[in-house]
């Protein structure tokens, strides 16, 4: 009797063990395309990093073929792309940071009204949009009707609308993880109720809206489909929101399509990379260290 | 402690849907500077009742009130509510200073957030006499900008009604200020309410009998909406005219 327990006992944490390892070579398996990315990126690309490689606008396919058959760094660098990607999401920013917001308080006050639940599942579908689809939409509203030709506009406007339903659904969430006494402490104060929202229960979330948006901005950063039919792409630094503008997603596409310029494409997503991921981390920590909820 | 009602309510009914009344047409006076405790089992709607007097209940508005409230002869409905809500002040049942202000904000929150725009010194007036009077200032006095929320529960809920307080109200609601708190706290704020009744009109909600019998002049008792009885304390403690009264106050429910 004794044995046949023990075998069982035997058994049992055996397999206990077997399915233990299992998880952790699945776990492993997880991050191993996350090392061999960063380690690819670092290794190719790095070697292209340097203060050109933010002021100057990207190399043509002459300079960089000269500059690879003799074993050079390539010249120039990415300012165009950084540029543009700057302006357009400052621009999707303004546009969709406010109207996200005040969509996201809509829907926290008027939890149970009908026309606030057909606004949260619209915005969870607006969230399942291919990024391909915005960028069609902005291409037919924006460059056929508004300004006539490829615009950082239009890439704006598409980016603006992927970050809309981020922004509203963090913001509907974390208003309501504030508790109803705070609510009804400013009510009992006679507090009207916009004072309410703008000087309480805004400030008290504020870390989990700052989240949400950073979040948001992480998404749009990496946009590459809905900018080639919007924004498209331009060789010089354009300040003008009418006129195309390059991405830094963009110019990665620019360069693996220039065989002369297979390292750039390399330095540019290290950055991209590293500046997402860096994004990642805020928005992480802030949320970590909310103070108020 | 005089016997002229500051507070009248007239046969107030309540209801959270047709026909299903928290509160079934209460009538009472409540004496000026005078701790008036409410006292009954949960659910029996005394906070809906208490709730009702600074018309908190307009936050939700499935709420159906009917009857009238009236404060020094003038029904409480034809108060703007803000002005309404300067007269009554209102503690709650939980701390809930604002946590995205200091302690100094919190209790000049009622001035800002209605922006009522002051001076600097009588601000630091307005924060000090308030403080004192909750006997917090010489605990806070050197973390005034600190947020509220690093108080301890005991000083938060003496900072919330510091709050309540710096408008000079009429009356002050409190809603089981003490259900949060530990024994030392709650004795605190026992004294406390001792020593603010001699400026203000006190109304407190509480499931705690021997809390009732410890620092209430006046006493109301409910019971499943309805008002039992109400009267002194003493002679409502010591001789229930109300079968109900006598058989919660043996602990036969509640």
């Amino acid at each position: 009797m004794g044995n046949i327990l023990a075998d069982n006992i035997n058994r049992r944490s055996k397999r206990n063990k077997r399915f233990k390892g299992l998880i952790i070579s699945g776990s492993i398996i997880t991050v191993i395309p996350i090392f061999l990315i960063v380690i690819n990126l670092i290794i190719k690309g790095v070697r292209q990093i340097n203060l050109s490689f933010f002021t100057e606008t990207s190399p043509d396919t002459f300079q960089a073929m000269t500059a690879t058959a003799n074993g050079e760094v390539i010249p120039g660098g990415i300012a165009n792309g950084l540029v543009g990607s700057l302006i357009m999401v400052l621009l999707a920013s303004a546009l969709a940071i406010p109207t996200g917001l005040m969509t996201g308080v809509y829907l926290y006050e008027n939890k149970k009204k009908r026309y606030a639940s057909v606004i949260r599942s619209l915005t969870d579908v607006l969230q399942g949009v291919p990024s391909i689809i915005l960028g069609i939409i902005a291409y037919i509203w924006i460059v056929k009707g508004v300004t006539r030709g490829y615009s950082a506009l239009a890439g704006s406007i598409a980016l603006a609308i992927m970050m809309l339903p981020i922004i509203v659904r963090s913001t509907e969430e974390t208003l309501s993880m504030i508790p109803v006494q705070i609510r009804e402490a400013s009510f009992a104060l006679g507090v009207p109720y916009y004072k309410m929202m703008i000087k309480v229960l805004i400030p008290c979330s504020f870390s989990g809206l700052a989240t949400g948006i950073l979040l948001s901005l992480s998404r749009i950063l990496g946009e590459t489909a809905p900018l080639m039919l919007t924004s498209l792409g331009s060789p010089g630094i354009n300040l003008n929101i009418a006129k195309p503008s390059s991405a830094v997603p963009l110019l990665i596409w620019d360069f693996y399509n220039d065989p002369n310029m297979v390292s750039m494409v390399w330095s540019a997503s290290l950055f991209l990379m590293i500046f997402v991921l860096s994004l990642n981390i805020l928005s992480r920590s802030i949320s970590k260290n909310r103070k108020y909820i | 402690m005089t016997d002229i009602p500051i507070l009248t309510i007239d046969d107030l009914s309540i209801s959270y849907e047709a026909g299903k009344y928290a509160v079934k047409n209460v009538s009472a006076s409540i004496k000026e500077y005078a701790i008036t405790a409410i006292m009954g089992p949960s659910g029996c709607g005394k906070s809906t009742l208490l709730r009702a007097i600074n018309r908190m209940h307009e936050l939700y508005p499935d709420i159906n009130v009917t009857g009238d409230i009236k404060l020094n002869e003038e029904s409480i409905f034809d108060i703007p509510a803000i002005e309404l809500r300067r007269k009554i002040g209102m503690v709650f049942q939980r701390p809930n200073p604002f946590p995205n202000m200091t302690i100094y904000e919190n209790v000049v929150a009622g001035y800002t957030l209605n922006d009522i725009r002051l001076k600097k010194s009588q601000r630091d007036d307005i924060v000090e006499k308030a403080l004192r009077s909750v006997t917090l200032w010489d605990e806070v006095k050197d973390s005034l900008f600190r947020k509220g929320t690093f108080l301890s529960g005991g000083q938060q809920q003496r900072l919330c009604i510091a709050r309540a307080i710096s408008f000079n109200p009429k009356i002050l609601l409190l809603d089981e200020p003490t259900s949060a708190l530990d024994p030392i706290a709650t004795s605190k704020i026992e004294d406390l309410l001792g020593e603010l009744k001699k400026e203000y009109t006190l109304l407190l909600v509480t499931h705690n009998m021997s809390q009732a019998a410890r620092i209430s002049d006046d006493s109301m008792f409910m019971y499943l909406g309805e008002l039992v009885e109400t009267g002194q304390t003493e002679t409502l403690f010591t001789n229930p005219k109300d079968s109900r009264t006598e058989a919660y106050l043996t602990g036969k429910f509640g």
